[in-house]
């Protein structure tokens, strides 16, 4: 131990919890900030499920076979998760181009707590994906989509929609931090998420793929989440579904959340 | 607090990544109020050190404490008393300048208004306030580097870091921030400092740290560094390229060291001591080999020299070598 540097008492757990909850605030909103510079990618990232609704709508569509709904009620569950899930991404392509630009150098060197930086950019693109959804439910109200959903059910599934967003984005914390390469989280992105979520409940059902992939489908999160959601807009009586889901996505930012703010503390060990 | 340690003290810091040995047992002390200045060429180890002082990353060994913390064990304590100014600006590209600073205060948990009294005053005093609302991706180079130098200042910090801050800085910016820089130590902050500029070292600091190799090759004041290098220097530029050659021949005879050769300014310098008779033998022996000079200079030794003679490589201007921002 070395005697020479100086002791100072502890921070109150307390305190320590109100001023990341404060930082967190103060990152969000340098995000929010960033809006008006960044229309092209709002537009790209609304403009994206857009061409799904209508793709699905109305190209696939006919050929897709759904026993228990019209095929644009079964999908558009399906395409909200998607889109949440794809999008969920885009945060950690971000956190990746700070890394490498430099900003992150000067959060470091602030007394502020790790866990702000990296959740102030997650709640920025939650608020961000329930503007998409938003958007998207005018255009599938616009193409036939009808929920029978209660206001409580509405509330339950925009609520899970936000809590899967969330849990996504720090998925793409984690990779962010360890390839610290912007094109290397896109990459991964592709790779991983758009198979996780196509290779569900989103878009067909699951009884139509081959017997060996069903139990597969079934098990993976996307397709719990998506079942949740549509079992609240379409008012099926569903069971634990969505306690199912949230299970999840709860399950996502227990591991993942944890493992960024350790990731970024090993930042200085290069 | 800190008053009966050093500001800044590193011992024996190693810093190694992969192969490269960044840091080889550097050692560095800056007394609280004083300014350091750390010379040293491209790949010395500069950026490292600053980077470790500044908690943004580990060292391999060796003892680090700034304000009386250790970086290692105690990085929040060290981190509420400190500010960098990085190599490569650290400012948000996307929000205006004003936003930047503001962000920084906040972050430091500056009360709102304390935060925008701060921000204000800090662009006034860079000459920002006209572009203070403009998205940063719209500045210039050095109107991005002043932002920087702000946003290291927002927090009154007690230890100040500055890589290289006045590169890409016009005359009149640099001035201003050699003014600002004093002020800092004036009202008691500890400035360490690294440059490519000897005069800007000679100009500001109390104390010249020379590093090579990731280690001290040679400390003190500005005098005491150019009276080890010792005697005059003697300065020819001759009118044409051609002449060098046998400018050099002739000034290697009467010189007590080896020639340093500018050919961009076509101009030869030797160290040597300055006894009776000597400049017109210079003058002789030029004249022999038809070596017209165009400027012929007696000086004392400046920084510069003492940095030649040091180190092994050329100090630029700039790094433009090891651009390795991590
Ligand atoms: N992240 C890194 N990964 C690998 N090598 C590195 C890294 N950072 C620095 N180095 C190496 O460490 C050595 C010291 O680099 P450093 O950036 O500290 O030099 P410097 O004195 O700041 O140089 P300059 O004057 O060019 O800015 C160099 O050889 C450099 O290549
Ligand atoms: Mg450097």
């Amino acid at each position: 131990m070395n005697t020479t540097a100086m002791t100072v008492d502890p921070v109150p757990v307390y305190r320590r919890l109100y001023w990341a909850l404060a930082d967190a605030w103060v990152v969000t909103r340098r995000h929010l900030l960033h809006i008006p510079q960044q229309h092209e990618q709002w537009i790209s990232a609304t403009v994206q499920p857009i061409i799904f609704v209508l793709l699905f709508r109305y190209v696939f569509g006919g050929a897709i076979v759904t026993p228990e709904a019209s095929y644009i009620n079964f999908l558009m569950a399906g395409i909200f998760v998607q889109s949440v899930v794809m999008e969920g991404m885009t945060g950690g392509i971000g956190l990746a181009h700070d890394l490498k630009r430099g900003i992150i150098d000067r959060f470091r060197t602030l007394p502020m707590a790790p866990s702000a930086v990296l959740a102030g950019p997650i709640v920025a693109d939650t608020l961000r994906n329930l503007f998409i959804i938003g958007v998207m439910l005018a255009l599938g109200l616009a193409v036939g989509f009808r929920p029978e959903a209660s206001a409580l059910a509405w509330c339950g599934a925009i609520g899970l929609l936000l809590a899967t967003s969330f849990a996504v984005s720090w998925i793409g914390s984690v990779v962010a931090l360890l390839v610290r390469d912007p094109e290397a989280v896109q990459v991964m992105a592709f790779v991983v998420m758009m198979p996780l979520a196509f290779a569900s409940s989103a878009f067909v059902p699951v009884e139509t793929m081959p017997s060996w992939l069903q139990p597969i489908v079934r098990h993976q999160p996307v397709t719990v989440i998506v079942d949740a959601v549509r079992g609240l807009l379409l008012a099926h009586t569903t069971g634990a579904a969505p306690w199912q889901a949230l299970a999840w996505c709860a399950g996502i930012v227990a591991v993942c959340a944890p493992l960024s703010v350790v990731l970024y503390r090993r930042l200085a060990r290069e | 607090m800190g008053a009966h340690s050093p500001a800044i003290l590193a011992r024996g810091v190693v810093k190694r990544f992969g192969t490269t040995q960044a840091l080889a047992g550097l050692d560095l002390t800056a007394e609280p109020g004083t300014i350091l200045g750390v010379l040293g060429p491209n790949g010395a180890g500069k950026t490292t050190a600053v980077r470790i002082l500044t908690t943004l990353l580990r060292p391999d060994a060796g003892r680090v404490e700034v304000a009386g913390f250790d970086v290692v064990r105690q990085p929040d304590q060290v981190r509420t008393r400190i500010g960098l100014a990085g190599q490569y600006a650290t400012v948000d590209e996307l929000l205006s300048g004003r936003e930047n600073l503001v962000m920084v205060g906040r972050l430091f948990h500056l009360p709102r208004a304390e935060a925008r009294r701060r921000a204000d005053a800090l662009l006034e005093r860079f000459g920002l306030t006209d572009v203070a609302h403009r998205p940063v991706k719209t500045y210039s180079g050095g109107m991005r580097r002043r932002l920087d130098l702000a946003a290291s200042l927002v927090t009154e910090p007690q230890v100040l870091f500055l890589d290289e801050p006045t590169t890409g800085l016009d005359p009149r910016s640099r001035l201003t921030l050699w003014e600002i820089i004093r002020e800092q130590a004036a009202r008691g902050a500890t400035v360490l400092l690294t440059t490519q500029y000897l005069d800007e070292a000679d100009q500001l600091a109390d104390t010249i740290v020379v590093i090579d190799h990731g280690r001290v090759i040679a400390s003190g004041t500005a005098d005491e560094l150019k009276d080890q290098v010792g005697g005059d220097r003697l300065d020819v530029t001759v009118a044409a390229e051609s002449d060098l050659e046998d400018a050099v021949r002739a000034l290697e005879r009467h010189a007590t060291g080896p020639a340093h050769v500018d050919v961009a300014q076509r101009q030869v310098s030797v160290p040597i001591r300055n006894v009776p008779g000597l400049l017109a033998a210079v003058v002789r022996d030029l004249d022999a080999r038809n070596v017209r000079p165009l400027d012929f200079r007696l000086r004392r030794p400046t920084l510069d020299d003492v940095f030649l003679a040091l180190t092994s490589a050329p100090a630029g201007p700039a790094g433009d070598e090891c651009e390795e921002a991590a």
